[in-house]
């Protein structure tokens, strides 16, 4: 058996709140230490998920968490992925407890980010396409989100009301979820009042970026057990997958995709082969899953990652969100949480946050958010720079 | 001196060194390719091949300048109504300008790059032909600086 327990999970609200990151991180990990019924000390393996706009602490986030809550001896790793860091040290904490080396895992990510676009980090760098893509094109990250979502308009016929309808189907998840930066009912005519960011995305159906942290507590199934918890939520699949060459969607911070003109492009995208493997891992399939949540960097890609996820076949996302499937209540809700549209990024800390999320609903902890009928699996997935991504299944 | 004529008198040259041409009078992305697989690379790739099928060398040795179509099909396209941070070098005032992901039939890729800033997003649709062109990206006291941007075709 490949599972692990999610024995425990925690959060620090998401903000601008522009406090040191290693704040957020802590309290998140004591939330969920707590949550676990465990004690720092009972830690023999701290993961943490770095950030890269926090000077040095940020680039060995695990031993400042650790430093934080005092030395303990515990092992420690820390890696950076971009979006998908939170999932990789998941994966490494995952793999230590596979591995027989460790029962209990603790992993943090927290982040605190600057105004505005995400721009890149400084100093002249005239070969690193991140700051290049700046420099030559002008292209911030929502101008990939528009590239994406007007080719949905091109090739499938959704409309800038299809992807304010992602909002506001988010918004509404999220007004009452206490950890959510945005609790605020928005409309159609909000995201349509919104000045335009990128043609066709306005300011609304593009996340913000926050402040944040998020942790989790992973025990060996039979360590939970043995602490009292028979029917832990359990990990069941964790992909990190890297792409296929050739990759032809254009990706941040590409200035172009992989040629297909001596290799056929793969037969799963990027974004669909991240999720498929995770389906792989579990045994599982999408009509397996009670609910999916999915990185909503923009309202548009929310959409992309249903076709992606298999929760409809491509092209016909705009149909399943206009039938409420995706609403809570529905068929096969997404975003439960509010997605990025009600926390806004943090970088690290949101993979984490996303298998929080996971956990308390499959747990039937969500209050006024939760997936009805006992949910029994569920996906988090998110893609970010230079092909990184993860999707994480966890079951009840 | 007009703008104009303080512009004819800089220097003129590319933002980036060895990504396009414009030398024979067509603007050509400036690559690399490999000759053993027949892979094209956009930016320039001198390391090694990356197709994992591939048997040649993969030392380098096996890349060989590479110049693009200077024309394909637009496969999507945005603007940017902000300023975008630095190192952008920005107009000022800000001018929105228009990006264009551009599919080359040849090459199978998409390649990304400015339009010409008197397109804006209503010039545009998928699938429509561009052309590649060169154009100002930004000009400082001493020289202007030049990149590719993209074109409908007349």
């Amino acid at each position: 058996m490949n599972d692990v327990a999610i024995l425990g999970a925690g959060m620090h609200p998401w903000g601008k709140w522009g406090r040191n990151f290693v704040e957020y991180g802590l309290a998140a990990a004591r939330a969920a230490l707590a949550d676990a019924g465990l004690t720092w000390p009972d830690v023999q393996y701290v993961a943490g998920a770095d950030t890269i706009r926090n000077g040095y602490p940020g680039f060995i986030s695990g031993a400042t968490f650790a430093q934080a809550l005092g030395w303990s001896g515990a092992r420690v790793s820390s890696c950076y992925a971009a979006c998908a860091s939170g999932a990789q040290a998941i994966a490494n904490a995952r793999a230590q407890i596979l591995a027989g080396l460790a029962d209990v895992a603790l992993v943090v990510g927290a982040d605190t980010t600057p105004k505005g676009f995400f721009k890149p980090v400084g100093g002249d760098r005239p070969d690193d396409p991140d700051w290049l893509r700046f420099r030559l094109l002008g292209a911030s990250n929502p101008t990939y989100f528009a590239l994406y979502a007007r080719r949905r308009m091109a090739l499938y016929g959704a409309s800038t009301d299809d992807f304010a309808a992602v909002k506001v189907k988010n918004a509404r998840h999220g007004l009452a979820n206490p950890n959510a930066r945005y609790r605020k009912e928005v409309t159609v005519e909000d995201v349509r009042a919104s000045a335009v960011v990128a043609d066709p995305l306005r300011l609304l159906d593009i996340c913000a970026t926050s402040d944040g942290g998020a942790a989790l507590v992973l025990t060996s199934v039979d360590f939970a057990r043995r602490h009292g918890v028979p029917n832990p939520v359990r990990l069941a699949g964790l992909s990190t997958v890297t792409p296929t060459f050739p990759k032809t969607v254009l990706d941040l911070p590409d200035f172009a995709t992989d040629s297909a003109m001596t290799v056929p492009p793969p037969d799963r995208p990027f974004r669909a082969a991240i999720a498929h493997a995770a389906y792989e891992e579990a045994g599982l399939g999408p009509s397996d899953l009670s609910f999916a949540e999915v990185y909503d960097l923009s309202t548009a890609l929310e959409l992309d990652w249903y076709e992606d996820l298999g929760l409809c076949p491509e092209g016909e996302a705009e149909a399943l969100l206009r039938s409420g499937a995706t609403t809570l209540g529905g068929r096969v809700p997404v975003n439960p949480s509010g997605g990025l549209a009600c926390f806004g990024e943090a970088i690290p800390a949101q993979a984490i946050a996303q298998a929080c999320e996971l956990t308390w609903q499959l747990r039937g902890q969500a209050e006024s958010r939760q997936v009805p009928d006992t949910p029994k699996a569920a996906i988090a997935v998110n893609q970010g720079l230079f092909g990184h991504g993860s999707a994480l299944i966890a079951i009840n | 001196m007009s703008d104009t004529q303080q512009r004819d008198t800089k220097a003129r040259r590319p933002a980036v060194d060895g990504w396009f041409t414009a030398a024979d009078g067509t603007t050509r992305l400036l690559g690399t390719r490999c000759a053993s697989c027949g892979t094209p690379y956009f930016p320039r790739n001198e390391l090694a091949c990356r197709n994992p099928g591939c048997a040649g060398p993969k030392d380098g040795s096996e890349l060989a300048p590479y110049a693009f179509s200077s024309r394909g099909r637009v496969w999507s396209y945005t603007d940017a109504r902000y300023q975008p941070p630095p190192p952008y070098v920005a107009a000022d005032p800000f001018r929105p300008f228009t990006i264009v992901a551009v599919e080359l039939e040849a090459e199978r890729v998409v390649v990304l790059g400015q339009a010409v800033p008197d397109v804006t997003v209503d010039d545009l649709s998928v699938g429509m032909e561009v052309e590649l062109t060169e154009g100002v990206l930004f000009e400082d006291d001493e020289a202007v600086h030049t990149v590719w941007m993209w074109r409908p075709l007349p």
